[in-house]
């Protein structure tokens, strides 16, 4: 991996001002601690984002640092179980597993130093570290899944200790919970100036497309995302065919099975029969590390799709947003939030919506064009790592009094 | 020698109230029993989460009833509400709160969400920090508000400051006016309106305001 970024880097990217203002804002918290808390230091979301925040902190003045939970597999597979359940998901949480939480957290205090003037646990699977805290600092628990619809037995488990904390943040205001503790709302965001959403060349994007096989002779229609019934491939291969009868494009489903969804196999098969007849549909693997693969699709793409039926936040909107591609998105979660309809993109609700905006869109360059620049510059104010950053420093300012 | 003006601006965070509704009946009742910090929240400092497009409506109410109740009549009933109309935040209450009680009078049943999201109650937990920006002259006032200042500066100098009673017309009109004697262009920012616009509307507006008053001195400058 390449050295993080410093926050000078961003001046080009970020909304004019933004970075002095940051440093104006830091001024409050410098020299102050945070440490951050998660369950590991890959292949996680959390720990992508973390991996540029922290230094960028420290770069505002914070004295930032970042531990990781001590491997314990008894530990990681009832975390594992108690986020699903948390998620909502069939998995079955039995006492045995609530004590191999409870034991790989009090092994974690013991192996960890946990101390800071602000000391921030991300996910579930942290969450109980609480209950060794020591009288000085603020305790955060930072909550990146979604818990809108928790399995009762579950969220009763986590709240014992989620109710030590002094707050609680969330990326969706839905996720929050009935607590006793102050309860904030930070959106995730996207790192403009990481592999998956910096600048390409367009010879490193035909070279990738060239290798991915994806011809560039006609309109791309592409979705990134898990094969999973709640991001619907099924359905964005009914609305691409629809389309197509009018409209010459292609389209590029990118994506995995989804291990955490018993059907996600029976799925995945599912899209690849569809695609089997049709040689302008491009069914893609790709690894989790293929993030300039993924930023040269969507600097290809045409209009990028997301039609989920249940989502998260979906960040792969504002990813694609900051290419200024016009995105169609399913009405679900935080689509909702990046697209503003007929501005910044269209919501839709239906195969046949999507049909339809897909189609108007193709047939309208110079509304492509508008949607995609208004689409970028919204996720400029809104969804970049310095938003990020800036609500961290505005946090560390409030709950330290600083 | 005329004071210099100081840019400050700010950090919002949004802090969720725990309470939601599901349908027009909670909403109201949630609006009249909310801090008022909330109506200030969903209503003024709307504008922080609009700062390079204006949304769709004008405040998070009309927004919600529109979008995601998809009861366009009440949606657009609440967007012509303009707050900054109103003596203050409790007149803001009394009115959201007559405008979706005559709706629903009118209505058989109670419009709930049925796709969409519940209405969730914030408020704003608000930073106050300084630029470190200072000018002197009409040029330099211009010059920072084009380019060189945060977008939240125009939040806290136009919009926030309205809520103090010594502010009521924002913080820049003061300041051209009795700082540097600018009257003509203190009037016309006084009466800029914020109601529709995005911060950086806004900003543009500014910035053209001042380009004028500057373009006139200039040619008249020349004339003589």
């Amino acid at each position: 991996m390449t050295a993080a970024p410093v926050l000078d880097d961003y001046r080009e990217v970020a909304p004019a001002g933004t970075v002095d203002f940051l440093r104006r804002l830091s001024e409050r918290v410098r020299g102050r601690s945070c440490l951050h808390v998660s369950a590991t230091t890959t292949a996680s979301g959390v720990a992508e984002m973390l991996h540029r925040l922290v230094p960028l902190l420290e770069d505002a003045g914070v004295r930032a640092s970042w531990q990781t939970l001590p491997a314990d597999p008894p530990f990681a597979a009832a975390a594992k179980v108690l986020h699903g359940c948390l998620q909502g998901g069939d998995g079955h949480l039995d006492d045995e597993m609530l004590e191999a939480y409870r034991e790989g957290t009090r092994r974690a205090a013991r192996e960890l130093l946990v101390d800071g003037d602000i000391v921030i646990c991300h996910d579930p699977a942290v969450a109980g570290l609480v209950e060794v805290r020591p009288p000085e600092g603020v305790w955060v628990w930072r909550c990146h899944a979604d818990v809108s619809q928790p399995q009762r037995r579950a969220w009763s488990f986590l709240r014992q200790f989620v109710v030590k904390y002094d707050a609680a943040i969330y990326s969706l205001p839905r996720f929050a919970q009935r607590l006793p503790i102050p309860q904030f709302l930070i959106y995730p965001a996207i790192d403009p100036l990481s592999d998956k959403n910096r600048e390409l060349s367009a010879t490193e994007i035909d070279a990738t497309l060239e290798r991915l096989r994806v011809p560039r002779d006609k309109a791309i229609l592409l979705q990134v995302s898990r094969f999973n019934r709640f991001k619907d491939p099924l359905g964005v291969i009914e609305a691409y065919r629809i389309v197509k009868k009018r409209e010459d494009c292609r389209l590029v489903l990118v994506g995995s099975g989804d291990s955490a969804d018993p059907e996600g196999e029976a799925l995945e098969a599912e899209v690849k029969e569809a695609a089997s007849h049709d040689r302008d549909i491009h069914v893609l693997e790709l690894e989790a590390e293929a993030r300039v693969e993924v930023n040269a699709l969507q600097r290809a793409a045409t209009i990028v799709l997301q039609k989920s039926t249940r989502e998260g936040f979906g960040l792969t909107v504002a990813e694609a947003m900051w290419k200024g591609k016009p995105v169609v998105g399913g009405f679900a979660g935080g689509i909702t939030k990046q697209i503003i309809y007929d501005v910044t993109g269209y919501t839709v609700n239906s195969v046949e919506g999507a049909a339809f905006r897909i189609r108007q869109l193709l047939g309208d360059a110079a509304l492509r064009d508008k949607i995609g620049r208004d689409a970028r510059e919204f996720v400029r104010h809104n969804f970049l790592i310095t938003r990020n950053l800036g609500d961290l420093l505005a946090l560390m300012a409030l709950l330290l009094r600083a | 020698m005329s004071k210099s003006f100081h840019f400050m601006g700010c950090w919002e965070l949004r802090e969720m109230l725990g309470r939601r509704a599901f349908d027009e009946r909670e909403l109201v009742d949630g609006i009249e029993e909310v801090p008022l910090e909330c109506i200030y929240m969903h209503t003024h400092a709307h504008f922080l989460r609009h700062k390079y497009i204006a949304g769709p409506y004008p405040n998070d109410f009309a927004t919600w009833a529109a979008i995601q109740v998809r009861d366009r009549v009440l949606g657009e009933k609440l967007a012509v509400l303009d707050p900054f109309e109103f003596v203050d935040l409790n007149a803001v209450r009394a009115e959201l709160i007559s405008l979706i009680d005559d709706h629903l009078r009118s209505m058989q049943t109670v419009p709930r969400v049925v796709f969409g999201e519940p209405f969730e109650f914030m408020q704003s937990r608000t930073l106050e920090v300084p630029t470190g920006i200072k000018v002197r002259t009409l040029a330099e006032f211009r010059d920072a508000l084009a380019g060189g200042v945060d977008i939240s500066v125009i939040y806290y100098h136009v919009i926030a400051a309205r809520r103090h009673k010594n502010r009521r017309h924002g913080d820049f009109a003061g300041w051209l006016r009795h700082e540097l004697g600018e009257e003509a262009l203190a009037t016309q920012i006084e009466r800029l309106s914020p109601y529709g616009l995005s911060l950086e509307g806004i900003r543009g507006r500014l910035v053209a305001a001042c380009d004028a008053a500057l373009g006139k001195r200039t040619a008249g400058t020349v004339a003589t």
